[in-house]
């Protein structure tokens, strides 16, 4: 996993609600065996029109919005486990997802796979959403280590489990620590 | 202060606490699956690290699986090579798979019940997010991402914050015609579809303790579509019944001690949960979904709401219904009676009851695809096959089918698909397809009807 302890980049603004895995990854491209490949089919359905022609409505489609961080609408990864969604992301090329709430299992996968989804007010995203959309050059600055989110619209602070900090800035995962802990699980299961 | 049936069954498999973290919790059964089991075979293999606990382990092929002529090869080369890799991967790790053909094959969360593999007071993950089902024992079940399969599989553990808890109670009595099904799609549209982010929870009352294990899994199943991470109902007399004489589960002394055991998890009275609710049973009508999340549901006599929210305008557009409108009467070309929410054998004793000396409305392409090789089996058992086919119905072959749609089960664009499954996400049953979630009763009802129809005047 890659560490990430500070960002400074524009934003992709998509304000649509409820956003679930199966739009960020529709079921039949989950038919791979490896991590790969996934970005090129991130929201599918949405940037291509069915007749496979580019759907230039779809702001991933639109050049003016460039950027590492996506900045979507409230409930964002709900629905299906499956991981891939955060492959796919993290594949295209997305560092953050910015949204005032997300799904609880989405959430661990993101962040399983050096994605940081950063929870901020409705009221802020409302603002922050806005002021993207007029001014596609808005730069955002994400300091983990600070838990800071500075722009043009204001400065909020945000939460982020002390654990799993610890574990995106230095690029560690789960499996290292649970290894770790090997004694004290064959302890438990002599236990059992 | 009492404790919740979660907190007895959580605070018994804590290794480890971290400081300002999460805890390690041990789990007691790792079900996994062909789609999202493969990147974490990978991703030990490349880190040279074995499967811990390779007997806590059962697999089966399931989401991508055709449900015709299992017995040939799958056309679909990716599909095979998913299969193909889940095999060699079992095989090489020393994990029992049921695979395609295998007579305990079929949907996960259907088949861990049926075999006994699914006990009281355990924890079960898998990764898929409807492994909250399992939930109906009294057990902590609940779906994880891919990266935690290689955790589980690395050390047969979880690290993982303790969720909050909720209870939702529902007392009095259901009125005819109203299913398992309709309960939970009526909580989910009273509550919600992110009311239970961050908590696992309960169903209380005696709706859910007179309820046959089938209906209880179909409860639990759905906990995810209001955002909880699983749900849970206390294990009684009616779930030791049913888990005596499974295959996995203990025999003679060994049995009876366990049950003594499982008897000590209900909530104790008076313990605290984080949130509560609770609703009248006589309320619960047959219930249908209009839109395209799971929370968008109304009774049966009820008509479309108005809102004027966007997402809400785009759901309507998506389904091509209108505020105001009755879903009574729409004509309906698919009709999908599946997926681990409802494919067990009461959902088809259920149908059959209902299409017994009926015929299928020659418009609808009705797609009846049990859960398992077992529930096959007894359909056929019972006579129930027979039935059905006399109705102008044919059988498919076990399988999650057009629930996702990951295989050749897809509905076609625009058409509308009254199914008995769990979501219905825009493209989920097929791109532009567009679902309405119901109960079997309901779905086999528009099979013969070829339109919704008011069941409770039926
Ligand atoms: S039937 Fe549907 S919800 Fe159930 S495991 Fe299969 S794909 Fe998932």
């Amino acid at each position: 996993m890659e560490k990430f302890i500070q960002l400074t980049d524009t934003a992709i603004p998509l304000p649509t609600e409820n956003i679930d895995t199966d739009q960020i990854i529709p079921a039949r491209f989950l038919k791979a065996t490896d991590k790969k490949g996934f970005g090129d089919n991130v929201f599918r359905d949405w940037r291509y029109l069915k007749n496979g022609s580019v759907n230039t409505n779809f702001v991933l489609n639109n050049t003016e919005f460039k950027g590492s961080i996506l900045v979507a609408g409230n409930n964002f990864g709900c629905g299906s486990s499956r991981e891939h969604a955060a492959w796919a992301l993290v594949g295209y090329g997305f560092k953050v997802i910015i949204s005032s709430f997300f799904a609880d299992i989405f959430k661990g996968n993101a962040l399983n796979n050096g994605l940081l989804p950063l929870q901020v007010s409705s009221e802020f995203l409302k603002k922050l959403l806005q002021e993207i959309q007029e001014n596609p050059s808005t730069k955002i600055i994400v300091d983990l280590e600070k838990q800071s989110l500075k722009t043009s619209v204001g400065n909020v602070t945000f939460d982020i489990d002390t654990y799993k900090k610890v574990c995106m800035t230095n690029g560690y995962d789960d499996i290292d620590f649970l290894i770790s802990k090997k004694e004290k699980i064959a302890a438990f299961e002599a236990a059992l | 202060m009492g404790k919740t049936l979660f907190d007895k069954v959580w605070d018994a498999h804590v290794v480890d606490t971290v400081k300002n973290g999460p805890q390690v919790l041990y789990i007691d059964k790792h079900l996994i699956h062909e789609v999202t089991s493969p990147q974490a075979f990978n991703e030990l293999e490349e880190r040279k690290i074995p499967v811990a606990r390779p007997d806590k382990i059962v697999a089966t092929a399931d989401h991508n699986t055709p449900t015709i002529n299992q017995h040939l090869p799958i056309k679909d080369k990716l599909s095979r090579l998913q299969l193909e890799q889940l095999t060699k991967n079992c095989k090489k790790n020393n994990i029992t798979l049921y695979g395609l053909g295998h007579e305990n094959n079929g949907i996960v969360h259907v088949i861990a019940p049926e075999l006994g593999i699914t006990q009281p007071g355990m924890t079960m993950v898998c990764g898929d997010s409807h492994t909250s089902t399992h939930g109906a024992f009294g057990t902590i079940a609940f779906g994880i991402g891919t990266s935690q399969v290689a955790q589980v599989f690395a050390s047969q553990c979880l690290l993982i914050e303790k969720p909050k808890s909720l209870r939702v109670n529902v007392n009095g009595k259901l009125k005819k015609g109203v299913l398992p099904k309709d309960v939970i799609l009526y909580i989910i549209a009273k509550l919600g579809t992110n009311s239970g982010t961050g908590y696992f929870c309960e169903y209380a009352g005696n709706v859910f303790e007179e309820m046959s294990m089938e209906g209880r899994m179909t409860v639990c199943n759905m906990s995810i579509e209001m955002g909880a991470r699983g749900g849970m109902i206390a294990p009684d007399e009616t779930t030791f019944k049913y888990v005596k004489g499974k295959e996995f589960a203990s025999k003679g002394d060994e049995f009876d001690k366990k049950v003594a055991y499982w008897k000590t998890l209900p909530t104790d009275d008076g313990a605290v949960f984080d949130k509560e609710y609770s609703f009248d049973a006589a309320d619960i009508e047959p219930m249908l979904t209009y839109g395209t999340n799971p929370g968008m549901g109304i009774k049966i006599t009820e008509k479309i709401p108005l809102n004027t929210d966007d997402s809400f305008q785009k759901s309507l557009a998506y389904m091509n219904f209108k505020a105001g409108e009755t879903l009574i009467g729409k004509s309906i070309n698919y009709v999908f009676l599946g997926s681990c929410t409802n494919s067990r054998i009461e959902d088809f004793r259920i149908a059959a009851n209902y299409v017994k000396g009926k015929q299928k409305a020659t418009n609808v392409h009705a797609w009846l695809v049990p859960g398992s090789q077992r529930v096959a089996k007894q359909i056929q058992e019972e006579g129930l096959d027979t039935i059905f086919t006399q109705a102008g119905f044919k059988l498919r072959e076990p399988g999650c089918s057009a629930c996702l749609a990951m295989n050749d089960d897809k509905i076609p664009e625009g058409e509308y698909c009254v199914s008995t499954s769990n979501r219905n996400f825009e493209g989920r049953q097929g791109q532009g397809a567009r679902t309405i979630l119901a109960s079997p009763l309901m779905a086999v009802a528009t099979a013969v009807h070829g339109k919704i129809i008011d069941i409770t005047k039926h």
